[in-house]
């Protein structure tokens, strides 16, 4: 059972890369934290040539207890196309997600993907800050490791509620980037003291590129750096989803394109978009 | 060899399997072969540019989804010169759909799109979400035969009337659109329905109200399938809610020449071809030749019948 899907990120690499439907196996589905879980799937090889930023369409199961019907958008936490092997890591809150806890090894688990426009490490972009919070770490989880693939300086500063909170962040160490953790608990995430560390980071090695997602609040902040110091920035958005694939014209989400506003498929023309043309909400 | 053709007035479809408009664009062209549908019915369009609804435009209920899309469309230009070339170069019929606030807006949208590489075109009398409350020109006859006959006026091509299921009327409907002029009767589009948020009590629909699709619509939508047959004398092509074979099966024992399937591609993409193949696998093993002998062969008899249009009416 594997389709191929017309991919919107087609056009923008070499490879052509593809979507597919298919039908993996759980390897494991452990809880990362109190409540995150980590799902690691066998993933047939094919359905793996993925761009950081991209997502999978996911089927979530339907068991006695959670009858989630259409699929659930998730960004993808690692691929590795040598091993076979995709990763999603999510937080358990809602019907798709709490049925998604049940998954356990040896179960089969049917994604549509990857999906989407990806983030974009331009040629001479060397010195990359993302920041982002709580789960949105995971969706620039793959951007670490594109930067590690191209040998390119990445600096995370990872914000949540408090040290026990923070995600990822040994996953980002692994993968070889700078981690700087900021948190409600000590005070350290606040805007105005994020504006001072990214300042300063700015003033130090520079920053050629932003990366974000899903925080309004860091989008204000990023856009008005971006602006003041002209350095380019992607965001990662999310919307409800229905189809994913571009048809049914549920998730779109305005941007700003010039003087006009414009709507756009999160599915398609995103997830990653623009940082200073995204809008705050 | 099974012959799964079938006849919509003058259009000879390949096979009865074909989507429902709002739920195919030309996206879907990779995952499955266009060519192996009966037909290919583009998402509605209005002459002018329309942003659509306020987000969020889906959620699910139990089993079954809303939605309250709000037709944006970049307009006839657009369609002319990039849709109908896109599905022009497959052979299978494509069908244009349109959708506009008055009868003449309507007529003069359809004579628009009455150009080659345009076989039919279902003209969405139905769309709950486009006018206030969901009030559309198919929930009463009246309406449905004024806006009929200035379609029918306009255009030349086949001309498929989709049908709401939000009227109390649906066989005076039905025949009003054919008097109107119609060829051929989709049955039918959403139902307007209603979820609350109960933690912020806000509707889950940024319109508040929206159209129900999927799985618990299909019952609904199945009995004025059945009923349409009964009454009208053109084709009805069933809609609603099917996922499986044997929702189709049951559509075209109702009396459906064809029928289009919807919600079920967004939780499968490729569930229109995996009809076609069920439903080529199923007439093998039956040892049928044809679809005639499945088309309008419920065993409803007499007395039931009648008692059952009386029920409703």
């Amino acid at each position: 059972m594997t389709g191929q899907v017309h991919s919107p990120a087609s056009d923008s690499t070499e490879a052509g890369p593809k979507a597919f439907e298919a039908v993996c196996t759980v390897k494991s589905n452990d809880l990362a934290n109190d409540a995150y879980r980590l799902l690691v799937l066998d993933a047939p090889r094919h359905i793996l040539k993925c761009q950081p930023g991209q997502f999978f369409h996911l089927l979530c199961p339907v068991t006695d207890q959670h009858q989630p019907y259409l699929r659930r958008p998730m960004s993808i936490y690692s691929f590795d196309e040598e091993v076979g092997e995709l990763a999603f890591l999510y937080k358990v809150e809602g019907e798709g997600t709490k049925a998604m806890a049940t998954l356990t090894p040896g179960d089969s688990f049917n994604v549509l993907g990857p999906l989407g426009v990806g983030y974009s490490i331009k040629p001479d972009w060397n010195n990359l800050l993302l920041v982002a919070r709580g789960v949105g770490l995971a969706t620039l989880a793959p951007l670490a490791q594109e930067a590690a693939r191209l040998g390119r300086k990445l600096t995370a500063i990872c914000s949540a509620r408090s040290e026990a909170a923070l995600l990822s962040t040994e996953h980002f160490r692994r993968l070889g980037t700078e981690v700087i953790s900021v948190t409600d608990e000590d005070g350290s995430s606040s805007v105005d003291n994020l504006r001072r560390l990214i300042e300063a980071r700015i003033a130090e090695e520079g920053v050629d590129a932003f990366y974000t997602c899903g925080s309004n609040r860091l989008l204000k902040l990023l856009q008005e750096l971006g602006k003041k110091h002209n350095i380019p920035g992607e965001i990662a958005l999310e919307q409800q989803m229905a189809c994913g694939l571009g048809m049914c014209q549920c998730c779109v989400r305005p941007f700003r394109k010039g003087d006009d506003i414009v709507q756009l498929r999160v599915c398609k023309e995103g997830p990653v978009f623009d940082l200073q043309e995204a809008m705050g909400w | 060899m099974v012959d799964l053709s079938v006849s919509v007035g003058s259009l000879t479809l390949k096979n009865p399997i074909m989507p429902a408009s709002g739920t195919f664009s030309e996206d879907l062209s990779d995952v499955l072969d266009l060519n192996r549908l009966g037909a290919l019915v583009a998402k509605t369009i209005t002459r002018e540019l329309r942003s659509g609804n306020p987000t969020p435009r889906v959620c699910e209920v139990r089993g079954s989804m809303l939605n309250s899309i709000g037709i944006p469309s970049k307009g006839v230009d657009y369609f002319l010169q990039n849709t109908v070339p896109f599905f022009h170069e497959y052979d299978t019929p494509f069908v244009a759909s349109i959708s506009a606030g008055t009868a003449d807006e309507f007529a003069e949208l359809c004579e628009q799109v009455s150009v080659p590489g345009v076989s039919a075109i279902e003209v969405n009398i139905s769309c709950p979400n486009i006018e206030e409350d969901g009030k559309a020109f198919a929930m009463r006859p009246s309406t449905t035969l004024s806006v009929m006959e200035k379609l029918r006026g306009a255009t030349d091509l086949p001309l498929w009337a989709k049908l709401t299921p939000n009227t109390g009327e649906i066989i005076e409907v039905a025949q009003a659109a054919e008097h109107g002029g119609a060829d051929a009767l989709v049955v039918a589009n959403t139902l307007l329905s209603m979820a609350i948020d109960v933690r912020t009590r806000k509707p889950k629909l940024g319109n508040l109200m929206g159209g129900l699709s999927g799985p618990a619509l299909k019952p609904i939508t199945l009995r004025m399938t059945y009923q349409c047959a009964k009454a009208a004398n053109i084709p009805v092509i069933g809609c609603g809610g099917i996922t499986t074979l044997n929702d189709v099966l049951e559509y075209l024992i109702a009396g459906a020449s064809a029928v289009q399937v919807g919600t079920a591609t967004f939780i499968n993409p490729t569930a229109m071809t995996a009809l076609v193949d069920q439903l080529t696998t199923y007439m093998e093993e039956e040892g049928l030749a044809d679809l005639s002998s499945i088309i309008g062969s419920v065993r409803d008899g007499e007395a039931a019948d009648s008692q059952f249009l009386e029920a409703t009416s």
